[in-house]
């Protein structure tokens, strides 16, 4: 029973670096760059969230949407005045912004909220209880997979049917030749931008039910998971960074209960670049030869 | 005749390379305007210049009156203008309908657009056959008819064409040359860039010589092909 028990456990923390990752891959197959930022975007979801519910007692759905509007427009932001001034630039320097923003997104939630961990109230609590007790599943395990589920079902039929949707292919694709179809590509990569960061709030929040603590440094090293999770799955593809994410869930929580939990990182990354030497664009990603 | 598009000018850098020197060129409404010249002397440039894929360093390019040099490029093909870059471009990961459906991206006359899907279709029967085929797994020739049938999905007054025979076989090259000149007839002004100079100037009304960045000739196209100078440099003639 355990062995299922850690099954779910990884589903659903996978769930959660899913959303993530698709935020991560998305940005990355149209703008051709690491939002490295994305991490911290998370956090601030997660603030927001525990300033809504947990200090002023607004209803969980309420402060979900607060979240989610909140990164929405700090995406956009972020986008219009870090990373679009840079669309000419080498993807160094657009690497070593990313970083950047990163560390002011932490720094500015420090001075705006204290250094101090606090304590997070989750938005639904409780677990359900199967096989007779022998089975326990947490409403917010259940929670995450089913929104990551949605997300990915939703995010599937956006860029497939939906004329938006296509135009965002194209611009990943070849942003020339979109253009030449009157595609806005910069209006474009703020939509991306947008979603990402709105996929980045609701996980922060599942993220802090999950494991109720938070402080400035919490989307951190989750971001960089969930980057992992990407790459793990093929940058740039959205069923990629549904597999790699789950798929790193299961590794992380197997690592964890059947190895140690200090090493459970080591293992993760172990994977990760065993994955890389055989497939070196991830699981479902397509190598393609850069253009010279 | 009515002058569409009005070239004055025009001056291109690439960093510290002074691609095009002063090209001014006019396109009369209905005709076939062949650009020709060597590898390298700037004729993709000015097309790309045209379209805002690049940016000018100088100069104007007027169409139908509005100066697109200050034209958000992505507004460009909703005033008539669409471009078949070079090497084709389509959208390898899409289908065939996919890609033609971006070319009428700006439109919101769905039924016309129905309606305009199904006539490129019958122009091009291969790409029925390959409507729900990745663009990526086609021919050259057959990438090349859906670039040109994504084109006309925008109702195009003015085609500009970029090497549309590169790469294809003499027979495929004749194809093309039979559709450029049945759209010509249907009412589509026509700017060619080619290599191919022999088959671009056969079927020109006029066209312009490109050497390193400059016109150095221009005439009727059927005159040029007489022309010594043009059979010597561009006809191995």
């Amino acid at each position: 029973m355990s062995f299922l028990s850690n099954i779910l456990t990884g589903v659903s923390l996978g769930s959660i670096y899913a959303i993530i990752a698709l935020g991560y891959t998305m940005v990355y197959g149209i703008a051709k760059m690491l939002n490295f930022a994305h991490g911290d975007v998370i956090m601030v979801g997660a603030f927001m969230c525990f300033f809504a519910t947990g200090r002023y007692g607004l209803p969980p759905l309420v402060s979900v949407l607060l979240a989610v509007v909140v990164c929405t427009a700090l995406g956009i932001l972020i986008e219009g005045l870090a990373y679009k001034p840079l669309r000419e630039a080498p993807s160094l320097a657009v690497l070593i912004t990313a970083i950047g923003v990163s560390y002011l997104l932490q720094n500015g939630a420090q001075l705006l909220w204290g250094a101090d961990t606090k304590t997070f109230t989750p938005i639904v609590s409780g677990s359900l209880s199967l096989v007779e007790g022998r089975l326990n599943i947490s409403y917010v395990s259940l929670l995450a997979m089913a929104c990551c589920l949605v997300v990915m079902v939703c995010l599937t039929l956006f860029t497939s049917r939906t004329r938006m949707g296509k135009a965002m292919r194209a611009c990943s694709e070849d942003k020339g030749a979109a253009q030449l179809m009157g595609i806005n590509v910069n209006s474009t990569i703020s939509m991306t931008f947008a979603i990402g960061s709105a996929l980045a709030a609701v996980a922060g929040v599942l993220m802090c039910s999950a494991y109720p603590v938070l402080s400035p440094t919490t989307g951190s090293l989750p971001g960089i998971r969930a980057f992992t999770a990407a790459v793990f799955g093929g940058i740039g593809s959205i069923p990629g960074a549904f597999l790699g994410g789950i798929l790193l869930g299961i590794i992380e929580t197997f690592a964890k209960a059947y190895i140690s939990t200090d090493l459970s990182d080591a293992v993760v990354f172990a994977v990760l670049i065993i994955v890389l030497l055989v497939k070196p664009a991830g699981l479902l990603g397509k190598y393609v030869p850069e253009k010279v | 005749m009515k002058e569409i598009l009005k070239v004055t000018d025009l001056n291109v850098n690439y960093g510290a390379i002074h691609a095009i020197h002063g090209v001014s060129l006019t396109v009369n409404e209905g005709e076939i305007v062949s650009l020709i010249g060597a590898n390298g002397a700037g004729k993709t440039t000015i097309l790309h210049t045209i379209t805002g894929l690049t940016k000018a360093a100088g100069g104007s390019v007027l169409f139908g009156g509005t100066e697109l040099l200050a034209t958000e490029p992505h507004k460009i093909v909703a005033m008539g203008m669409a471009h078949v870059p070079e090497g084709r471009h389509v959208f390898a990961q899409m289908t065939v309908t996919e890609n033609l459906e971006m070319g009428a991206y700006f439109r919101k006359d769905k039924d016309q657009i129905e309606k305009d899907l199904a006539d490129v279709l019958r122009r091009f029967p291969r790409l029925k056959e390959r409507s729900r085929q990745l663009a990526g797994t086609l021919s050259g020739g057959e990438q090349q008819m859906l670039a040109v049938g994504r084109a006309l999905m925008s109702h195009p007054r003015i085609l500009l064409l970029d090497e549309p025979s590169m790469g294809l076989s003499p027979l495929l090259v004749k194809e093309i040359f039979t559709t450029i000149e049945d759209v010509n007839r249907e009412g589509v002004t026509i700017l060619l860039v080619e290599q191919n100079a022999k088959m671009a100037l056969s079927i020109a009304s006029r066209a312009y010589v490109l050497e390193t960045g400059s016109v150095v000739m221009e005439g009727e196209g059927k005159a040029m092909l007489r022309d010594d100078n043009v059979r010597k440099a561009y006809l191995g003639a």
